[in-house]
């Protein structure tokens, strides 16, 4: 088993992530109008909220690819600036939403995972036995060893998730991001790979932020819920606290009655 | 067959031109072929050839001109395919005509004969001086061994840039460098191969290996070992029937690519997917 980065007594507690006033804007709209947010080390945070609310951009300016027009972001303890985005980003894993990948292309899976590996390995440097051995592991670790040789096109949505979550384990992070990790996906898959992510967030003593639409699997797994709207972060709280049908309402501009029967659906499917 | 044509310095000179060139065309074709970008490549073929009549025209030397062009090119491409205001083949569509007025504007202004450009356009690899192949041999150096040191920051940006840049490697310096590295091969493949068809030599023995293999090391070398033979056999066509070089270079690889589409083991996925995983099997 790899070790997962060491959290001291007395340091649980330490601000992983801090996002002061982020304004994120994209051409004409802006995506995030002044976003503050501390995470502290170990919590599993769940975000959620209507399509356009500026989810993913909170994530990608948590691993540093989205460009802050202002505020500051400071991830474990470095702000970000121009010169420092590749070391950073080395400690933060991001499983970005399902992608589409060729299948043809001449990759297998155990290679992909690999990939994680390379941020961390540095220019000049090859792959040894070692990091090899925790390619398989973490492989091991989602359920996908049986794959590992298989050309990474040839998988299904699920397997690709699984597999972008073992390449994010690859790399060793301290702090994990995932992009809608269940969309696309049936309903077994769906549970199963909320259930594997926070397995790995407790065993691992990771920092972990969620996007996600699965409302229903939520509850089990975060310890504080954000909601987003319109680019501002609106609500947060437990999820007990946040996911209730009146806030629901609001968050989607839906009716309360509207709210409660799709959430009866949706636990029902 | 009378093959003592190979005693000569210009045969030798267009033997090591092809060999040269076949390894540089197909390693940089594999880019071309994985980040589905055949438009841009062509593009950065015409820019080549634009800078070229340029250097024709105002009497500097017409390969300082193509190598300028491409980098001029590449540097605009790359934003505009990022930023995707426009969508990528679109605004490559426009940068790509754009060069091809260019190129003709300056044929057009050329004085007297046009044999120089001619002569660019269709490449004509006998003509080759040993400077032209040196040129080509450090290009060719300089693509593989890029491509060795820097492998899998390469395989990365090429399977996924955006995932690239999140594990930290950096992604968008990778990719202008490949744009890069194609323009330089284009600009040294010019006079052998021709501004018109230097761009089949790196798409079709990219294409054909890129049928045959789940391995991107492989198809790397499959690549460079069909962009050689395309040249080989096309040489060899071209001496024996007395006909255009670069034509019968670009219509040899053309017919390596059929095959290898032909006997491609990937139109036989669903096959492939019944069988048991490695594991199992042995």
């Amino acid at each position: 088993m790899i070790r997962a980065p060491a959290v001291k007594d007395g340091t649980v507690s330490k601000t992983m992530i801090n996002i002061e006033n982020a304004v994120v804007s994209y051409r004409e709209d802006v995506a995030l109008r002044g976003v503050s947010l501390k995470v502290r080390a170990g919590e599993f945070l769940g975000i959620v909220g209507p399509n356009g609310a500026g989810k993913t951009t909170l994530l990608t300016i948590v691993n540093g690819l989205g460009k802050l027009l202002s505020g500051q972001v400071t991830i474990l303890g470095e702000h970000f600036d121009p010169n420092n985005g590749h070391s950073i980003r080395k400690k933060v894993g991001y499983v970005a939403q399902v992608q589409n990948i060729d299948p043809r292309m001449p990759m297998s899976v155990r290679e992909v995972v690999m990939v994680g590996r390379y941020g961390l390995l540095g220019l000049l440097r090859r792959p040894a036995s070692h990091d090899w051995e925790i390619v398989d592991e973490v492989l091991e670790m989602v359920g996908m060893t049986e794959l590992a040789r298989r050309p990474i096109g040839h998988l299904s949505g699920g397997e690709q998730q699984r597999v972008a979550i073992a390449r994010c384990l690859a790399q060793e992070p301290q702090i994990f991001l995932l992009d809608e990790p269940t969309a696309s996906l049936d309903w077994r898959a769906k549970t199963d790979i909320l259930e594997l992510v926070k397995l790995i967030h407790d065993s691992r003593n990771l920092t972990t932020l969620v996007v996600t639409h699965d409302l229903s699997a939520l509850p089990l797994a975060c310890d504080r819920v954000v909601l987003m709207k319109e680019g501002h972060i609106w609500g947060e709280g437990s999820p007990e606290e946040t996911l209730t049908d009146d806030k629901l309402s609001e968050l989607y501009d839906m009716p309360t009655a509207a709210v409660r029967a799709r959430r009866a659906e949706t636990t029902l499917a | 067959m009378d093959l003592t044509i190979f005693g000569y310095q210009f045969m030798q000179n267009a033997v090591l031109s092809v060999l040269l060139g076949g390894i540089a065309c197909g390693t940089v074709g594999v880019f071309v072929v994985l980040m589905h970008m055949p438009f841009i490549g062509v593009t950065m073929s015409h820019a080549a050839f634009a800078g070229a009549m340029l250097g024709l025209l105002a009497g500097f030397d017409p390969l300082l001109g193509a190598f300028g062009a491409c980098f001029i090119a590449a540097a605009i491409i790359g934003p505009l395919a990022d930023r995707g205001e426009l969508g990528p083949d679109t605004s490559v569509g426009i940068i790509f005509s754009l060069m091809l007025g260019l190129a003709f504007l300056f044929m057009g202004l050329m004085p007297g004969t046009k044999s120089g450009a001619l002569e660019i356009l269709w490449g004509s690899i006998l003509t080759n001086t040993r400077s032209d192949v040196i040129l080509l041999g450090v290009v060719a150096a300089v693509v593989v061994g890029l491509v060795t040191a820097f492998y899998k920051e390469f395989q990365a940006t090429v399977f996924h840039r955006d995932m690239a840049l999140a594990v930290g490697i950096p992604a968008t310096v990778v990719f202008y460098g490949i744009l890069f590295l194609t323009g330089a091969t284009v600009t040294a493949s010019l006079r052998p191969i021709g501004g018109l068809l230097v761009f089949s030599l790196i798409l079709n023995p990219a294409a054909a290996a890129y049928q045959l293999t789940y391995s991107m090391k492989r198809m790397f070398f499959l690549s460079a070992g069909f962009g050689i033979l395309s040249g080989l056999i096309g040489l060899l066509m071209s001496y024996l029937f007395n006909i255009p070089s670069g034509a019968t270079i670009v219509i040899t690889s053309s017919a390596i690519f059929g095959i290898a589409t032909v006997i491609s083991p990937k139109r036989k996925v669903k096959r492939w997917q019944h069988q048991p995983p490695l594991e199992v099997r042995q």
